[in-house]
Order: C-alpha cells, then structure tokens, then sequence
C-alpha cells in the first residue's frame, strides 16, 4: 500500500475543501447574513402586536392599551408616543350582538388599536368579546337611547381614564393619531366637540354620527349634566340631530376639525366616493356640508380622521394604507406642525 | 514488516494532520476569495445565475455603507423610463394612470395599438401583444438611452417608483437585470407582465440585440401556438444570458404583485386574520395589478399622502414631489 507523503496530503486536503465549497456556493449565506439584523427588529415588534394579552389589560369590558403599538421598526416614532399621553382618547364603539364578528371583531383588529381605550358598547354584556349591555333593545328607533346610555355610563365609569371620548359606528374607520393632532390644540375641560360639521336643523350645526365624533370631557359632563337637570331629552331617535341639539342647549361648541389648510377630516362616506366620484357635486350634500365642499383630491386632508360605511375588508386595505405602505423616501408636500396649544397639555 | 505499527500509526495522524490541515487551508482561501470578489466584481453571481432567483431591496446596513453624498447623488441620478403598453379598449385605466403613477415616472411613455385622439401615445400600429412590446422596447432603446432603467406596465398595474428606485439603489445597469413578480412556467421562469417587468440597460441592450435573429427570437414567436407576450420575451432574453428574478423586501414578502390589493387582504383575512394588514403585503411594494380605475386614485392617496401623525421615517434616499400634480 502505498504510503502518501505529508505534502501530498496536504495538497489533497486542499483540493477537496476547494471543491467543496465552491459546488456549495458561499455567497448565499453571506449575501443573507446582511438582511438578518434587519429581519430581527421588525419580528421583535411584530411578536407585540400580534400576540393581544401582552399589550391589552382587560379593564372590565373596557380594553386599556398598555402600550402605543408600534407597528414598524426603523422610524422615529417620538411625536407619536408624547400625543398619545398627552391627548387621551376613550373610542367606543356601537356595535349589536349580531354585528359582533361581522363587523366589530375586524375594528377590534385595526384601528381601535391605536385608541388609549377602547370599549364595545352593544344591548347585550358579553365578557369574552368584550361587550358591555347597555339596556336597550336593538334597532334604528333605539339608537339615541343607546348613545344617552354610553354616555351617561363613561360618565360614571371611565371620566378620569381619558381626555376625549370618540364615538363610531361599527362601520367606521377612524385614524387616531390624526384626531390626536386636531384635538392637541385643546384643553379636554373646555366643552367642545368634533366631527363631520354638518348644516340643517341646528343653529350651530351637528356633527354626522357615522363619521364619528368626539367630545371633550368639559362636552360629556355638560351632556350628563342637561340630562339631570331635564335641559335635554330624549326628543328624536336621529341620533346625531338630537345630540347636537343637547350641545347647544347646554353650550358645547361644535368645533372646527378641518386641517390647517381647510380641508375636510371626518368623512361620512368611504374615500373612493370622495377622490374619485362626482358625489361632492350633489346637492344634497353641499347643503348639507357647514363648510364649502372641495371637489377632487383636496376634498379630503392627508391626515384623514375617518370614513364611513367601510366595510370589513376595506379596513383592513385603510390599516395597509395609512400604517404599512408608503412611497420610500418621498417627501409630503403638506407637512403640519403641532398646533401652539399643545404646549399647555400634560402627560399622563 | 516493513514499519512497525506505532511507527505506522504515528505517520497515518502525520499525514491527517497535513490533511486536515490543507482542508483549512482551501476553506480559507475559498472564504477570502468570496469576499474578495463580491466587493471587485459584484457581480460575478451572475455567471452562476441559475442559482440566485432573488434579489432583494437593500437592507438598512448596504445603505448605510455608501456615504451620504452618494446616496443623494443616487436619488437623483437613477431614472426610471416606463413603458406602458395600451389599447383603445383601455381608456378608462390609461386615464387613471396617467393622473396617478405615472407622474413620478422620469418619464412615462404610452404605447398604443392605434393612434387615439384624446391621448397621446406613440402608435406601434399593430394589436398583436407580442409586436407591440417588441416595438415599444426597441422605441424606448432608440429614444430613451439616458435612463438607465426600463419599467414596463400595464395600464391595469399600479406602481410606486420610489419604491422601484430604492430596489434598483445598488444594482447596476450595466449588469443584466429582468426582474419582477416571477413565475415558473415549466421549465421557463418568465415575469408577469401585468405586476410589472424591469430591465437594466444592459438587458434591454440585449433583447434589442436578439430581436432581429429570427432563428431565436421571431415576430410570430417560437410555438406553433401563441405564447403570451411575457413569455416570449423571457425566451428572447434567455438566448442573450438574461434570467428572470424575483424581487423581495427585507423580510422576504414579494414586491411585485400580479394581483390587487383588495385579493391580497382577502388571502390574509383567510390565513392570518390576527394580523392582515402586517403579512398581507410588502412596505416597500413597488405594484399591485386589477385596481378598478377609481381604486387607483384611492391608492394615489394611500400612498403619497394618507397617514398617521407623529412618525418620521429616517430614510436614505430623498424623493421630491411632481410639479404640476395635487393629488399627491
């Protein structure tokens, strides 16, 4: 048998590790290794949002955000998280026991999120949604009924717990960093609220109840307050008309919720009527606008508050829109500061 | 015996040791080399082509590896040349398209199958798909050599060209690159035409190149049958060296889409419904195919201007606004 010399192994070993690696080819695991730091930190973040227990308290029916969900790695988030405790939002959702996985399970998962709190109000309790029974029956004609209740129950319950209290339907789409920015150039005591300003019926106009409104906790208190004292009543199941009428009995401002540069916020319909369609034409609803309607894309303000009659898979593509996707590296042509009365408010 | 077994046994570890020693020799001078011509040549990963599919968006660390002065000179300098590829039949998309996307293209160019009064289009005047992206791709290396980058459409896609600039940040154009949302198709991977097809200069410098050679690349195309136009050309490019890729981000999700956002968030709603708008689709899309014209304006909006406040993005490439355009 005959016996190699040392070299000759060595010369072999080399040869055979050479072959090696190139029929497996090296740069693959390298070339990926440069993506794995990357991949690491949004995963991180991604395990918080996703897995609900960790982030929510369960608060009786009421689900307290324990911390603002950060839905990406790689950006400056600190605007954000100094607004969120210092312009604190109660969003409560009116909802029924048959919409409950049709409608409200999807509000569940996307923009309620980004509420400071967030209750499901509904005529029935239902301690694993979570639901609160607001004893009432179910129907158009109970509607008004069902917002004296919640209002009357965050009242009692929740008054401390937050600064502002947002109401929608659970057909809405609310963005709430964006109602955060409106509401930070005021002071929750002053009793005032916000919405879709609309023109018939009250002198200082209401706000449209399927876009969503939102009252100061100075506006809530003089709602249970008229309540009390027999100012308001129970004087018509439209909702948003009988509501706007107890605001300006009791003197409850219907504020301005257009941007800085006047454009429109709170939207009663879903944005593709707006951008795209001819309905701003209608007369209809200019009559019914406060404000001077705008045709085309300056109908509607970049930072957007809501849309209305959105169904379950359009908040889903509004959550991609508005929080995932984005153009990289463009720059807004609108870019707003905080209003000057931010500086006033406290955190919490 | 010739040696004695401890004498025998001693040798045999001398010459494994040598062995293993030349064994880490060669895995060395292998790792060394690697890396070595992955900075020269960037590209020699092409020769052995067949076995890299993917080609991802720069990561966060490649970026902040080129200085910043040449990261603003990239933003600047890379331009995007869009082929968009239309019929009379098509109006309504044409429409949504060249008040939307098409904007933020350096510059967009529509090919018509005929002349149309109400738009204009450069006329190939032909309505056979294949003839008509064979003209248009030869019209564009005819007219459009500055810009180093071809995007070729459908008026049905969608596409966000910042996003396309920053996949194409650290490729060069000089290197052949077909990329898109890739299919495999028997034994031929080829780029939907509808999420959208990228070639680098030197890919359509290619293509240009084969497309008078009958024997390989004819006007009736190669079948019996007639082969989708997007097909035809990922033979045609095959002949010429030119392999399809699929584009992905960071975390691996596709960046191309042949399919509408809308058919994206249903799959979602079905497979993950605890986190839809997380893994349905890609950050950094660059297109989604089947929006309805009126979706499209939507899209425009959800881009370029809808979000949340209080968010800052540190991004290392800088892209400015259109002029003469309000709904972005």
């Amino acid at each position: 048998m005959a016996m190699m010399s040392s070299g000759g192994a060595f010369f072999l070993g080399f040869i055979v590790s050479t072959c090696t690696f190139y029929l497996f080819p090296m740069e693959a695991p390298l070339y990926k290794n440069l993506h794995k730091l990357d991949m690491l930190v949004p995963s991180m973040n991604n395990l918080k949002v996703e897995n609900e227990s960790l982030n929510w308290k369960v608060g009786g029916p009421a689900l307290i955000n324990l911390e603002h969900p950060h839905l990406k790695a790689g950006k400056d988030s600190s605007v954000a998280d100094d607004i969120y405790n210092k312009v604190r939002i109660l969003c409560w959702v009116m909802t029924c026991p048959s919409n409950l996985e049709k409608k409200a399970r999807h509000i569940k998962a996307t923009w309620s999120r980004h509420c400071n709190t967030v209750i499901f109000m509904s005529s029935i309790d239902n301690p694993s949604f979570p639901t609160i029974g607001l004893n009432v029956t179910e129907g158009r004609d109970q509607l008004y009924w069902k917002t004296i209740r919640a209002l009357h129950y965050l009242e009692q319950h929740h008054l401390n717990e937050a600064d502002w209290f947002l109401k929608a339907d659970d057909d809405t789409f609310v963005i709430v960093e964006n109602l955060r920015w409106i509401l930070a150039n005021y002071t929750p005591e002053v009793p005032i609220y916000f919405g879709r300003r609309f023109r018939p019926f009250i002198r200082q106009g209401y706000m449209s109840g399927g876009a969503g409104y939102v009252l100061s906790k100075g506006a809530l208190q003089r709602f249970v307050e008229g309540f009390r004292t027999n100012v308001c009543s129970h004087t018509s199941s439209v909702e948003d008309v009988a509501l706007g009428q107890c605001m300006e009995k009791m003197g409850v401002q219907a504020g301005d919720s257009r941007d800085s540069l006047l454009r429109e916020t709170f939207h009663p319909v879903v944005p593709e009527i707006l951008l795209a369609g001819k309905f701003t034409r209608s007369l209809m609803y200019r009559i019914y606008c406060y404000y001077p309607t705008v045709e085309g894309p300056q109908c509607c303000s970049d930072l957007a508050v809501s849309f209305h009659y959105v169904s379950a898979e359009l908040m889903y593509i509004l959550e991609y829109y508005t929080h995932h996707l984005r153009a990289y590296g463009y720059q807004y042509r609108y870019n707003p500061r905080l209003p000057d009365n931010y500086t006033r408010l406290l955190a919490h | 015996m010739p040696h004695a077994p401890a004498e025998r046994v001693h040798k045999m570890y001398s010459e494994g040791g040598s062995f293993m020693k030349g064994m880490l020799l060669g895995g060395i001078f292998c790792i060394v080399a690697t890396l070595l011509s992955s900075f020269n040549f960037g590209h020699q990963q092409h020769t052995d082509h067949h076995n890299h599919h993917h080609v991802n968006a720069p990561s966060k660390e490649e970026l902040l590896r080129l200085p910043e002065h040449k990261r603003i000179e990239l933003s600047q300098n890379i331009r995007v040349y869009c082929v968009i590829l239309v019929e009379p039949k098509d109006l309504a998309y044409w429409a949504a398209v060249r008040e939307t996307w098409s904007k933020h293209c350096d510059k967009a160019e529509f090919y018509s199958s005929e002349e149309v009064k109400v738009f204009e289009s450069v006329s190939v005047e032909t309505k056979d798909p294949w003839i008509m992206l064979r003209k248009a791709l030869k019209h564009a290396f005819d007219n459009a050599k500055d810009h180093k980058w071809y995007f070729i459409a459908r008026p049905t896609t969608f596409a966000i060209i910042e996003n396309l600039k920053y996949l194409l940040l650290n490729k060069d154009p000089d290197q052949p690159f077909y990329l898109g949302h890739m299919v495999k198709s028997g034994d031929l991977e080829f780029i939907e035409l509808s999420g959208g097809i990228v070639l680098s200069s030197e890919a359509l410098k290619r293509l240009v190149g084969v497309l008078g050679d009958s024997s390989k690349c004819p006007e009736q195309g190669r079948m019996i049958w007639k082969l989708p136009e997007d097909k035809e050309l990922a033979v045609c490019l095959k002949y010429t060296g030119v392999f399809a890729e699929n584009a992905e981000d960071t975390e691996g999700k596709d960046i191309f889409n042949a399919k509408s956002v809308n058919s994206l968030i249903n799959e979602a709603m079905a497979q993950t419904p605890q986190e839809v708008a997380e893994s349905c689709c890609s950050d950094v899309a660059v297109t989604f195919n089947g929006h309805s014209p009126n979706n499209m304006h939507v899209m425009m909006f959800g881009v370029y201007r809808l979000r949340p406040f209080g968010h800052k993005f540190h991004d290392s490439l800088v892209f400015l606004p259109p002029k003469d355009s309000d709904n972005d």
